[in-house]
């Protein structure tokens, strides 16, 4: 029974979840791009001036709410431990290559998803490279991958994150000069910062209390053919489909769809490579984001790889534009994969 | 009695070596350690899946979860 109740709770959670990311678009966030954390973490990166892509500069504040919700809701239900030490450096690593892949499809495992309920077709490739990432991660943690364990740390060290998020949106409100903000493109394009806010707030607790996690759903699918973490993602689906349908924000195609492209080799490889990343790491950039608020130091790391992966990004032109993906994009991505693969092979118990 | 212990190591770790430890010991009972309450709930998940009985015991912020295997 308590199973029963806990799956109902992740459908409407999911569900609520979709409705909001669809209405975002509505209230001033790019199309189909109503909440991405990879967009969003790429946004933050540009707007603190570690890349210079004047279009997608912005102090994105759903990640600051989903960030504070989450932490406000481990610490409220007994579930914040500051811990860490596993792996670091890898993680670190498998955050930038998650991000690379991500930024040559245009979007995380969340917005595939919402892409699709906006009649994007190309993000069928992306969720077909996800869903091959993740059995890709599966064979290796089959083989008995895995990063090391955790220990407990300092309980301050665990209250870092939670407060790096909070300081990034102190730095939003009082705008100092540099801070980069677009005039133009996606970065220029958001909703009010109380309604961005409080709506990550919403997320961040709903995906905290689910463990909601947009690769975990097609990985547990696979690994022990259980659908509660897909169900959040099915939901999600629905809901933001509705809204579309709704107000008329559905258009099926492949081309001219909002910040996509429509190369499809890349746009699947990519989210291999990003699905790939994720699963090594435990996690999609949603659920490191609420483990780096439950005092997971190592996830808080694991966000600065993001960081660092969409700065390399943008400065080393290999993130996709509508056109097609960047001049070195297709090779980044066949570079990281074979490393993450590398790390997947070697990192494992008995080798 | 078997013991798995899977304290420290993240998702979804336990839920695999769990996993292992089940198929490779069909009918026996399971002693897992973990010390999430993540890692709990994905164990706990996870037997009750296989018609395992779960008991769980708190220690010191950890758990020690009995997986008592289904009856023939």
């Amino acid at each position: 029974m308590k199973g029963f109740s806990q799956k109902y709770f992740m459908v409407v959670a999911g569900f609520l979840f979709g409705v909001l990311a669809a209405l975002m678009s509505l209230l001033g966030n790019p199309p189909n791009m109503g909440v991405c954390i990879a967009c969003f973490y790429r946004d933050i990166t540009g707007a603190l001036g570690l890349h210079r892509a004047a279009v997608v500069q912005y102090l994105r504040p759903e990640i600051m709410g989903i960030a504070i919700g989450a932490f406000i809701s481990a610490f409220t239900f007994g579930e914040f431990r500051a811990r860490g030490g596993s792996s670091p450096l890898v993680r670190f690593l498998l955050g930038m290559f998650f991000m690379i892949g991500a930024l040559v499809f245009l979007g995380c495992p969340v917005r595939a998803v919402l892409r699709l309920a906006g009649g994007d077709l190309n993000a069928l490739s992306g969720l077909a490279g996800v869903v091959v990432g993740a059995l890709l991660g599966i064979a290796f943690l089959r083989r008995g991958f895995n990063l090391g364990r955790m220990t407990p740390t300092h309980q301050a060290s665990g209250y870092l994150m939670p407060l790096i998020m909070f300081g990034l949106f102190i730095l939003l409100i009082v705008r100092p000069e540099f801070i980069f903000y677009s005039e133009e493109g996606p970065g220029a394009m958001h909703a009010p910062i109380a309604v961005s806010l409080v709506v990550g707030l919403v997320i961040g607790f709903l995906a905290q209390r689910t463990r909601m996690c947009f690769v975990g759903g097609w990985r547990d699918l696979f690994l022990v053919r259980d659908t509660y973490l897909f169900s959040g993602i099915a939901a999600f689906f629905v809901g933001a489909l509705i809204v579309n349908l709704v107000t008329g924000k559905v258009h099926v195609g492949f081309a001219g769809q909002p910040i996509a492209q429509t190369n499809q080799l890349w746009n699947f490889l990519g989210m291999v490579l990003a699905g790939l990343s994720a699963t090594l790491l435990g996690g999609c950039p949603l659920r490191q984001t609420i483990l780096a608020s439950e005092g997971d130091i190592d996830a808080g790391v694991t966000i600065f790889g993001m960081i660092m992966g969409a700065a390399v990004s943008h400065n080393f032109l290999l993130a996709s534009s509508p056109k097609g993906p960047g001049v070195y994009g297709p090779l980044a991505v066949v570079i990281c994969l074979i490393l993450a693969c590398a790390f997947g092979y070697l990192m494992s118990e008995g080798s | 009695m078997l013991e798995v212990d899977v304290r420290g190591l993240s998702c979804p770790i336990p839920v695999v070596k769990t996993k292992k430890a089940i198929e490779e010991n069909p009918g026996q009972t399971i002693v897992v350690l973990v010390e999430s309450e993540v890692s709990r709930e994905n164990v706990t998940r996870l037997a009750q899946s296989k018609g395992y009985k779960v008991k769980a015991e708190k220690t010191a912020g950890e758990y020690r979860l009995l997986l008592e295997p289904p009856e023939k």
